[in-house]
């Protein structure tokens, strides 16, 4: 009886070594949003195209849509764009882009030089949308459903395994319940 | 061709490791004196190509070898001297490297300092630790090279150290850390060797002691300096982040302190025996586990290297193996009966082993904490984050009931402790420490019940223990001859605790009454942090030698009269491309004055931190106490002369083997 | 090689991330309020950096959270409804201090729990030989034998 004590070390050492392997080669540094089933927060921001026009949260209803946060000065939001044209153009994706903490100008030179996948684009100079969304650093995607409830987020760069692997199954899924 | 021979001597190292852990352990089952005889020849051969192989990156670092990648990674050519050499373990590879040269060390000095030991026993301690050795090498010929070259695109220039790393306390902190990692694989081997000889007595406990000491002061050390060196380094003024890595090496320390507690029960009254054996597994495993932990990228933290999964599971394959294997062998071969040894509710024995469930309990603690997200994650019960304010809330209770179990704990007698004795032997103390902390508190200004129960343990600590040594030193010859007249090892244990009070008291004063202001400040302004005002006369610039600055010069003044000028550093290291924050301190025994400049606010307007840091030297002071406590106590001459007589107690005594191996397998 | 690169980037990345930079600086009535702030953003995660609160970070999202937290300050919220409107925004993962829930109930009580048995197992260790002491015939002849035999092993090995 006594010797079988002697194993609880034993057996508290080979099931943490099970959690331990299972954290090797996930990245401990991504997050989850804590809006998800939430709906997009309400705003009142100016249109990039057009200073006058303003948008609010009813932009991303109706119709399941991806929430691309980017901006010039972020490395990352270079190499993503061009598969975020090719989404839009060939898949008919419908996406929605943030511009966070740019400014116009430059956000312009940005799309005349990569092209304009976006069906509207939010201008958000002062990240506050951005900081309501939870973003914590562009580019982050979100998948927002018809009725305006954010479904998943992702940080990072959407390319084709990211599309494949994460985005369109929840945009299926999406799809399915509204 | 340099490069390529360090490689070769890892590899034949690797071979020696090889034979080490086979060819000694095989001697000493069989009995074969032939075979035993290898173990030290090997053991030396070991270091020796280890040696060799440090020598030679360390030469490629010198004479700026960038055709190893590690070395274009980790050095550039505008790096000072010095820099260039600790920049030999800045990386993984090379500190990599730095912790197996370790390894091989400690091995060649139990092969020395162990020629008073029977010769099956050093057999199979020696083995153990070649095989502790193969895993090593294996893990850094086959996933962590450092002689990898870059060919034939041999770059122009390196890409330079870190200039986070470019410091003295990085020449010093990770060898001072390793050493203490490393050196607990000694005890472990101790402990392995007597699972597998069935050995497992009082004798065995000797022998480990001063190894597990040892290694525990250096350890200390190196705790102390990292928390220093981040405390200056990284330029937010504190000293302790209960960040994963850092709590990697809280952790072996803990395991290593009951370790060391325990074994003094074991060697003394030879009970405790199976507990104190897991505690020196355990301690080493958690050495590993800290390795695990900063190499492989499980966790976030702001130190740790590069993450790789491949590395990732070949050290969780080798922490594996060295847990499971020797946790089994413990579950198998570790006695259950119990020595009959004779002890009251009372007896040191009790209050050490309340020591060590405190110790213990603080271990785990910090483990779990520091695992608990990673569990949850796992269990997908979300993402949490568990720090400063979850570790102090329930570290410092642990920290306290220790503390105060200590004050009463170096009063008791082995065997039997008269309660009421104790309870009057306590009163005085008592008393004296009530007075001296409500002193203190005065002094500091604001009453807070857990900075008035922190310098409360701390000032019983020390009270209790230097009672004890005026009792102790009582002798008609004089006092100074009764202090004399006290062991090595007893002073060992004085200094021992008293660096505990010293880092106790720095800790509670300096988080409670310590005061960090970030201020604007303009050159000509003053502002007042605590007592203390400071003013800020100018900026200028001026280049080092891989690196221009911008600095502050700020006058330090105590009613109205200058004590100091501190120059805080923004430097730009243009290699890298990265700015710096040097912060200036006006260091003292019992304050600390910190000052650092950060942004422009305006063309004129700077962010300027102030923090004014009572006590917090006692820190790592009280840490060298620690240290120094333990070196005194290895140099205790008895470890020496009674070594030889554990000899013939453990030769003459087989008989008392066997039956503990009947024991364990009844 | 590509590990390489890994391995630079992160170092670059850690050189920015893991320096301190003294921030903007906010105005406080009182000494207090400035202390309860430096608190509060001691205690909570910046999400982009390694493992640094919002106090040390100078990621451009810490100063964004701790513009928040000033801003809420003004306000009038309660340390609470700070935290928990930035774990509103940004998850459970920005706050240093766990709340206690179902999940984390083991990690809280743990230290309590670990205490109170070790002292469990302590007493019965010291009642088991109290015990002993008074009532050695308790012992079967066998165990009686193997006593002796440890004793006459203590009593061989060296004693201070």
């Amino acid at each position: 009886m006594k010797r079988l004590l002697l194993f609880l070390p034993l057996v508290i050492a080979v099931s943490l070594g099970i959690f331990l392997a299972a954290g090797i080669g996930k990245d401990p540094t991504k997050l989850e949003s804590a809006r998800i089933g939430k709906p997009v927060p309400a705003f009142s921001l100016e249109s990039l195209n057009n200073s006058t026009q303003l948008l609010n949260e009813t932009v991303l209803k109706g119709e399941v849509a991806l929430l691309n946060v980017w901006a010039e000065w972020c490395p990352s939001c270079w190499d993503e764009h061009e598969y975020l044209m090719r989404l839009s153009k060939e898949k008919g994706v419908r996406i929605v882009g943030l511009n966070y903490k740019d400014q116009r100008e430059t956000a312009f030179s940005f799309l005349d030089r990569l092209g304009n996948p976006y069906d509207e684009i939010i201008f958000d100079p002062k990240g506050s949308l951005g900081f309501d969304l939870g973003v914590y650093g562009a580019p982050e995607t979100f998948v927002i459903d018809a009725d305006g409830i954010v479904r998943y987020r992702h940080v990072g760069v959407v390319n084709q395994r990211v599309w494949e692997e994460v985005l369109q199954p929840v945009i299926q899924k999406a799809k399915g319940n509204s | 061709m340099y490069p390529e021979l360090g490689q070769v001597s890892l590899i034949l190292a690797l071979l020696l490791a090889l034979l080490l852990s086979g060819v000694p352990l095989a001697g000493a089952l069989t009995g074969r004196d032939s075979l035993q005889a290898f173990a030290r020849p090997l053991a030396s051969g070991m270091f020796v190509f280890t040696g060799l192989a440090f020598a030679i990156l360390t030469h490629a670092f010198m004479v700026d070898d960038f055709s190893v990648a590690y070395v274009a990674n980790n050095s550039n050519s505008m790096l000072p001297w010095f820099y260039k050499f600790s920049a030999v373990w800045g990386g993984h590879e090379g500190s990599l490297l730095l912790w197996i040269l370790m390894l091989t060390g400690w091995t060649l000095a139990v092969a020395v300092f162990s020629r008073r030991l029977p010769s099956t026993m050093v057999s199979q301690v020696l083995s153990v630790m070649g095989m502790v050795c193969v895993g090593f090498f294996l893990f850094i010929i086959l996933t962590s090279n450092p002689f990898d070259r870059l060919l034939p695109n041999i770059p122009a220039d390196g890409q330079d150290l870190n200039p986070l790393l470019q410091d003295i306390g990085l020449i010093v902190h990770p060898p001072m850390l390793y050493m203490g990692y490393v050196g607990f694989s000694v005890a472990f081997a101790f402990a392995l060797a007597a699972l597998i000889n069935g050995r497992l007595d009082a004798a065995w406990a000797r022998w480990s002691r001063p190894w597990t000491t040892v290694a525990w002061s250096f350890l200390t050390i190196g705790i102390a300096l990292g928390s220093w060196w981040a405390y200056y380094e990284l330029g937010w003024g504190g000293w302790w982040f209960w960040d994963p890595v850092e709590n990697a090496s809280l952790l072996p320390w803990l395991s290593g302190t009951a370790l060391m507690h325990s074994l003094a029960v074991t060697e003394k009254r030879g009970v405790f025996k199976s507990w104190t054996v897991l505690l020196a597994i355990v301690t080493f495993a958690l050495s590993l586990l800290g390795t695990f932990l900063v190499r492989s990228g499980v966790l976030t933290s702001v130190h740790a290297f590069a993450s790789d999964p491949e590395r990732g599971t070949f050290l969780l394959a080798l922490l594996g193996i060295t847990v499971v294997g020797s946790l089994s062998l413990y579950a198998f071969r570790a006695p259950v009966v119990h020595v009959r040894s004779r002890y009251g509710s009372m007896s040191r024995e009790i209050f050490l082993l309340l020591n060590n469930v405190l110790l213990v309990t603080a271990t785990l603690l910090v483990a779990i904490g520091t695992l608990y997200p990673l569990i949850l994650d796992y269990l997908d019960m979300g993402k949490l984050s568990i720090g400063e304010p979850f570790f102090n809330t329930t570290f410092s209770p642990l920290a306290v009931a220790a503390g105060l179990l200590l004050g009463a704990g170096v009063f008791s007698r082995w065997k039997k402790t008269d309660g009421g004795w104790l309870g009057r032997k306590l009163l005085w103390p008592l008393a004296l420490s009530l007075t001296a902390s409500a002193a203190v508190i005065l002094v500091y200004g604001a009453f807070k019940p857990w900075a008035f129960v922190g310098v409360f343990t701390a000032i019983w600590v020390a009270v209790a223990t230097l009672w004890d040594l005026w009792d102790k030193s009582a002798s008609r010859q004089g006092r100074l001859y009764g202090l004399k007249r006290q062991s090595r090892s007893y002073w060992g244990m004085v200094l021992g605790h008293l660096g505990v009070a010293m880092v106790m008291a720095g800790a509670t004063v300096v988080s409670n009454y310590g005061i960090e202001r970030d201020v604007r400040m303009v050159p000509g302004d003053s502002a007042m942090v605590g007592d203390y005002e400071i003013v800020f006369t100018y900026i200028g610039n001026r280049r080092g030698a891989n690196f221009t600055a911008q600095y502050g010069s700020f006058d330090v003044l105590l009613n109205g009269e200058k004590i100091s000028v501190l120059h805080p550093e923004k430097r730009n290291y243009p290699v890298g491309m990265s700015v710096m924050t040097e912060a200036d301190i006006d260091g003292g025994l019992f304050r600390d004055i910190f000052v650092a400049i950060g942004e422009r606010i305006s063309d004129e307007a700077w962010a300027i931190r102030l923090q004014y840091k009572p006590l917090i030297r006692w820190l790592w002071l009280g840490a060298l106490v620690m240290a120094i406590g333990g070196f005194l106590a290895i140099s205790d001459k008895r470890y020496r002369i009674r070594a030889k007589n554990q000899v013939k107690v453990a030769d003459s005594s087989p008989k008392v083997g066997s039956t503990q191996a009947t024991g364990a397998t009844s | 090689m590509r590990y390489i690169q890994g391995a630079l980037l992160l170092l670059i990345l850690c050189a920015f991330g893991a320096q301190a930079e003294v921030r903007e600086v906010y105005d406080f009535e009182t000494r207090a309020e400035e202390q309860r702030y430096q608190n509060l953003i001691a205690e909570l995660r910046c999400p982009k950096c390694q493992n640094q609160n919002i106090a040390d970070s100078n990621a451009p999202i810490s100063k964004d959270m701790r513009d928040q937290v000033y801003r809420l300050m003004k306000n009038g919220a309660t340390n609470d409804e700070i935290v928990g409107d930035l774990v509103g925004r940004f998850g459970e993962f920005v706050q240093y201090k766990p709340p206690v829930d179902r999940r984390t109930i083991l990690l809280w009580a743990f230290p309590a729990i670990a205490v109170i048995g070790g002292v469990l197992i302590v007493i019965g260790v010291a009642v088991r030989s109290g015990r002993r002491d008074q009532d050695e015939s308790a012992l079967s002849p066998e165990e009686q034998a193997r006593v002796r035999k440890m004793l006459a092993e203590k009593d061989q090995s060296p004693r201070d």
